[in-house]
């Protein structure tokens, strides 16, 4: 063989490979960014396709750009408003230094700015209720999972309970729950709103099932072997529990702890639509009995939104899981 | 030396089911001598693992009873360990974190830190996995996994080590490392073991004494063979012995040709409460077979 045909053969060889791996790269782009961008798109142009066909006694139904517009506004909204808090501070401050300027033994007065809430404040309320709600659930479903997953005994005395709140919808707890907290909440210096108390321990009733019912499958599920290994060692109720019994129902925990919090942000927005907790909820409500001609396009902010925050909140989850997982080699998703 | 440190009595099982109970075992009278090595061979589904899971207490024996030392067995306990076909280590801890729980929980107030520190390392290094003490058992191999295990029993210092299957997951290769390093640690410390298997020649190089079970339902005890080779055993010269070669064939004469049809075998067994001929058939009765190439090769 002679040394130029080698060269040709390699620079060949090379030429297939450049271009096989440049097509491999393209197929991934493709498919990491190329489908979901076609997707969103041809979406919205359904949807622009369809709201100009629907005119509602508000108006036209929002496409995507009045949407658009709205968050733009709302995002505005928000800046004009921290700086009319900022300006009040400022006064409030120059104020007060001159009071004691004049009279180092004067009473001087901090107010907070009582503006009203932005988009902004009203996303954090929801998050804030939500993740109160949500420990809440926590920690009652993880015990009682465990109690359940461990005692046949205790199973067969608390599942009909469970079955039986499993499915009732939280707008049927909300009035009991008001009334509740109304009754038993009594304070002059209250810590938290009535509101937000209410809309918390709804979401926590209705968010307290998909973790306990996974809690008792991970703990009676656990590998046969390990409980004889326990057997073995005579461990105690305790050490079982932590060493044994939390381990290996961790996956399915987790996997209940996002459908549970899948669960609470779904039940805050209508929680918080009745019992008039300044959140997400209440927002929607207050534009649909405003009725102007931007209320539609505000709610449908809103709802993209709400939307977004409860993907990210499930990635956060699943984050977390990763984090907690003992075995790194497996697939979560 | 004791003879009765180990001994089963009597014993039978049934298990509940929704029609008749199901009798898995019956009329197993067994006596284990202190540091004596048995192993449990007799062909899948005829008990052996029940008989085992009595000894460690995991089960209850619907009649009969187990006496280790002069005390009844009744519940699991350390002093019987258990080393589990499927090495049964907790995933979400470290080598060293599993036997560690082992000594924690038996050791507890006997030992101090340093001591247990020492003694999981001294474990860890008689099965040769010193190499790999903070490494998960996913990160490990079969043969690890399950080196681990018996060290975590031996590291329990229990009167009896009960094996089941204990290298029956494992390839060729794997298997007869794992052997030789048992036949070594039991040689050092003088552990009195009861082994289930399904290979032959791992129980006659392995043991003093052979069980073989005989056919469920209603199994019991067929034939007890005493392996009378020198220790400490080389499976390379054993290869060629003729007592090695004779002791394997009588095994497999028993499995191959007196239990091949479990049918026969319940037929043997009247449904009466009258006990099957003879549990114990002394190794003597039966007639030596000489090594024929056929079954021995």
């Amino acid at each position: 063989m002679n040394a130029p045909k080698i060269r040709s053969d390699i620079s060949q060889r090379l030429q297939q490979l450049s271009l096989a791996s440049l097509l491999k790269g393209l197929r991934r782009t493709v498919k990491n960014l190329v489908l979901p961008l076609t997707g969103i798109v041809i979406f919205l142009f359904i949807w622009q396709i369809a709201a100009s066909s629907i005119v509602t006694s508000l108006g036209q139904f929002p496409g995507p750009s009045d949407v658009w517009q709205q968050s733009k506004t709302l995002v505005a909204e928000h800046r004009q408003e921290r700086q009319k808090a900022d300006a009040f501070y400022t006064r409030q401050e120059v104020r007060n230094a001159k009071k004691l300027a004049k009279n180092p033994q004067a009473d001087v007065k901090v107010r907070p700015y009582t503006g009203k809430a932005t988009y902004f404040d009203q996303i954090f309320t929801s998050l804030y209720t939500v993740m109160f709600g949500f420990l809440v659930a926590t920690f009652i479903a993880i015990p009682l999972g465990i109690l359940c997953g461990l005692s046949e005994n205790a199973y067969r005395a608390i599942n009909p309970i469970i079955q039986t709140f499993k499915p009732v919808s939280p707008l049927a707890w909300l009035p009991l729950v008001t009334m509740v907290v109304s009754a038993l909440y009594v304070s002059d210096d209250p810590m938290f709103e009535k509101a937000f108390l209410t809309s918390g321990f709804t979401v926590a009733l209705c968010c307290l099932w998909p973790t306990v019912v996974n809690t008792i499958v991970g703990v009676a599920s656990i590998n046969r072997d390990l409980i004889d290994v326990s057997r073995v060692l005579r461990l105690s109720s305790p050490v079982y529990i932590k060493t044994i019994v939390i381990p290996s129902a961790t996956p399915l925990i987790f996997t209940g702890l996002r459908l549970s919090l899948a669960t609470g942000w779904m039940v805050l927005i209508a929680a918080e639509m009745l019992a008039q907790n300044p959140g997400l909820g209440k927002f929607i409500w207050d534009e649909f009995q405003n009725g102007s001609s931007s209320s539609l396009g505000r709610i449908m902010v809103a709802v993209i939104t709400i939307g977004i925050i409860g993907f990210i909140l499930d990635q956060l989850m699943l984050a977390l899981q990763k984090r907690v997982s003992w075995d790194k080699q497996a697939v979560l998703r | 030396m004791n003879k009765n440190y180990l001994e089963l009595s009597q014993v039978g099982i049934e298990f509940p089911t929704d029609g008749e109970p199901f009798r898995a075992l019956q009329n197993i009278n067994l006596s284990i001598q202190k540091g004596e090595f048995i192993s449990l061979i007799g062909h899948s589904g005829c008990g052996k693992s029940t008989v085992l899971n009595i000894i460690a207490g995991l089960y209850r024996a619907s009649e009969g009873g187990v006496i280790l030392e002069g005390r009844e067995v009744n519940e699991p306990g350390p002093d019987r360990a258990v080393v589990f076909q499927n090495h049964a280590l907790l995933p979400w801890l470290t080598v060293y974190e599993n036997v560690e729980l082992a000594v924690k929980s038996v050791f507890k107030k006997t030992k101090s830190k340093a001591e247990m520190r020492d003694w999981i390392a001294h474990n860890l290094s008689l099965v040769h996995m010193d190499h790999a003490l903070h490494k998960r058992p996913g990160e490990i191999s079969g043969g690890m996994k399950q080196r681990v295990g018996i060290a975590r029993c031996l590291a329990m210092q229990p009167k009896v080590l009960l094996m089941d299957e204990p290298f029956g997951a494992l390839d060729a290769l794997t298997r007869a490392h794992l052997q030789d390093s048992l036949m070594e640690i039991q040689n050092r410390l003088g552990n009195t073991v009861v082994m289930i298997t399904h290979d032959v020649d791992e129980a006659v190089l392995l043991s003093d004494r052979i069980v073989m079970m005989t056919n469920g339902p209603a199994a019991s005890i067929g034939e007890i063979l005493e392996i009378d080779l020198a220790r400490p055993r080389d499976r390379l010269a054993l290869a060629e012995d003729p007592a090695f070669n004779a002791c394997r064939q009588q095994v497999l004469r028993f499995l191959y040709e007196k239990h091949r049809n479990p049918a026969a075998q319940a037929a043997e067994v009247p449904a009466s409460e009258t006990p099957p001929t003879e549990p114990q058939v002394a190794p003597a009765s039966v007639p030596k077979a000489k090594p024929t190439s056929s079954a021995a090769a």
